[in-house]
């Protein structure tokens, strides 16, 4: 197996007196997709955001390429620079254009040359087939369209890690497809991906692991093969039953 | 209108407020009668709002910022903040103009006691205005969403380049209409001045009213107020329609 990006040890999470996540450990190798699946309030987004320093966690460990995260010296703006995040409500900036928002990024926390980032931004744009709207404003745009944006401005950061929070459940049923294709092409580039997703096929499809979270601890992880035909625990037999 | 012209004293009052040559003798002044120019005063209301509403718009900005900051190393400050905003939205501007006008040339200390009675004013207005304006900013800032905030800091952005590139522009655009309604309030509001004797359009007028016994000098400065303020009204209302038929459209 290739080296692990991503590492969490044992992470304890708590909301006031919820414990949000009680434990968790999972693994995520270079070139790895792992899926995350479990009920609305397993603790699936907030494991996202755990790993990339937007929550600070009550207890274990964080590391990437081995390095602890958690580390008073290790500046949270430059880590979050490798680990990228798309949201499920998109998040795009509705100040700013199409172009804009994928430029925020490089040209503002990775201080690169505007004219290169600017011609990078175009690519990205047309390679997601909307350089056309690029001058447009993001609430011109459709939903499916909007979440490509956003995927658009966090793949120009270049990162090492992609994390992506349900970004299909607040999409129209039509305008999922066009998303979940996004994110297969990018799977087999080999994007190292953490995907929270509700979309069972999508990730029996892309996924080389398939993690289940139940309130808060990670029950089981294994191929897609292994969780979605022999799952061994009562809890996530039930959970599949239930959406699928 | 009918009341205007059918009632019983509305000839003398025709007379003593809406006189065209006395009207016109108070806007122009008199210096040798020792008569104020209520037109030349009202210079000074512009001056005062102007300088007023540049500070008003940095200091506003800064307490709101304050208040609204999370780091548990600003609290003194934001505590600082917030009893600033209690105090001085708590008190008529009038008292805090009578507290500032008479207070700060009493303390004795040098050049700030040396100042002239419209800076006094400018300082008392800021001071007040500052604190309204302050909560229009944190209305503004807390109505920006979270997620804006996450999808800023995701990227790699710090803190301050967040609010610069995120956060504000967007807090600064729901504000701008209830910001320029604060001001159309502020520009009137400098005609409280002139209870500290200086002379502005309101105090010319009450001069050119007590030497003359004709109030027409009121009505002046009345309608040259209005010259300022029924622009900025009107350029708010446009402001207010703008960016409803924008937000009408972003939703359709």
């Amino acid at each position: 197996m290739s080296e692990v990006v991503l590492e969490l040890d044992n992470v304890v999470k708590r909301f006031d007196d919820n414990e949000v996540l009680s434990g968790v450990s999972l693994r995520l190798h270079r070139h790895e997709v792992v899926c995350l699946i479990g009920a609305s309030g397993s603790g699936k987004s907030t494991l996202l955001r755990c790993a990339n320093l937007l929550e600070t966690i009550d207890s274990g460990s964080i590391s990437l390429f081995n390095q602890s995260l958690l580390d008073d010296r290790v500046d949270p703006d430059l880590v979050r620079r490798h680990i990228a995040m798309v949201f499920q409500t998109f998040n795009l900036f509705p100040h700013l254009s199409v172009l804009d928002n994928v430029l925020l990024g490089p040209v503002h926390a990775l201080k690169r040359n505007k004219a290169e980032a600017r011609e990078e931004a175009r690519e990205m744009l047309s390679r997601i087939g909307l350089l056309e709207r690029a001058n447009e404003f993001p609430d011109r745009l459709s939903g499916g369209q909007q979440q490509r944006v956003a995927i658009a401005r966090s793949l120009v950061m270049r990162p090492t890690l992609l994390l992506l929070d349900e970004v299909t459940s607040a999409l129209d049923p039509t305008l999922v497809g066009e998303v979940l294709d996004l994110l297969r092409d990018l799977a087999h580039q080999g994007t190292t991906m953490l995907i929270a997703t509700h979309e069972m096929n999508f990730a029996r499809d892309v996924a080389h692991q398939i993690a289940y979270l139940d309130r808060g601890v990670l029950l089981e992880q294994g191929t897609p093969d292994e969780l979605f035909t022999n799952p061994r625990h009562e809890s996530t037999k039930n959970f599949l039953n239930r959406v699928r | 209108m009918a009341v205007f012209f059918l009632a019983p004293g509305g000839s003398s009052v025709r007379y003593f407020f809406f006189n065209p040559r006395q009207m016109w003798d108070s806007f122009v002044g008199n210096p040798a009668k020792g008569l104020s120019s209520v037109g030349i005063g009202l210079l000074t209301n512009i001056w005062m709002f102007l300088l007023c509403e540049v500070l008003v718009l940095i200091i506003g900005l800064l307490i709101a910022s304050v208040r609204t900051s999370q780091s548990p190393v600003l609290l003194p400050f934001r505590l600082l903040a917030t009893g600033f905003t209690d105090i001085f939205r708590g008190i008529p501007i009038l008292l805090v103009i009578y507290m500032v006008g008479f207070g700060l040339p009493e303390l004795g200390i040098g050049a700030i006691s040396r100042q002239s009675i419209a800076v006094y004013g400018c300082v008392a207005l800021t001071l007040t205005y500052s604190a309204y304006v302050a909560e229009v900013y944190r209305a503004g800032l807390n109505s920006v969403a979270n997620g804006q905030l996450l999808a800023a800091r995701s990227l790699g952005l710090t803190h301050a380049a967040t609010m610069r590139r995120v956060v504000l522009p967007q807090a600064i655009r729901t504000v701008i209409p209830p910001l320029l309604n604060d001001f159309i309030s502020l520009q009137k509001d400098t005609a409280l001045v002139s209870t500290l004797g200086a002379i502005e359009a309101t105090r010319a007028a009450q001069i050119y009213a007590a030497t003359e016994f004709n109030y027409s000098g009121y009505v002046v400065a009345a309608l040259l107020f209005l010259a300022l303020t029924v622009p900025l009204t009107r350029f708010t209302d446009r402001l207010i329609a703008r960016d409803r038929s924008r937000r009408l459209a972003g939703a359709s």
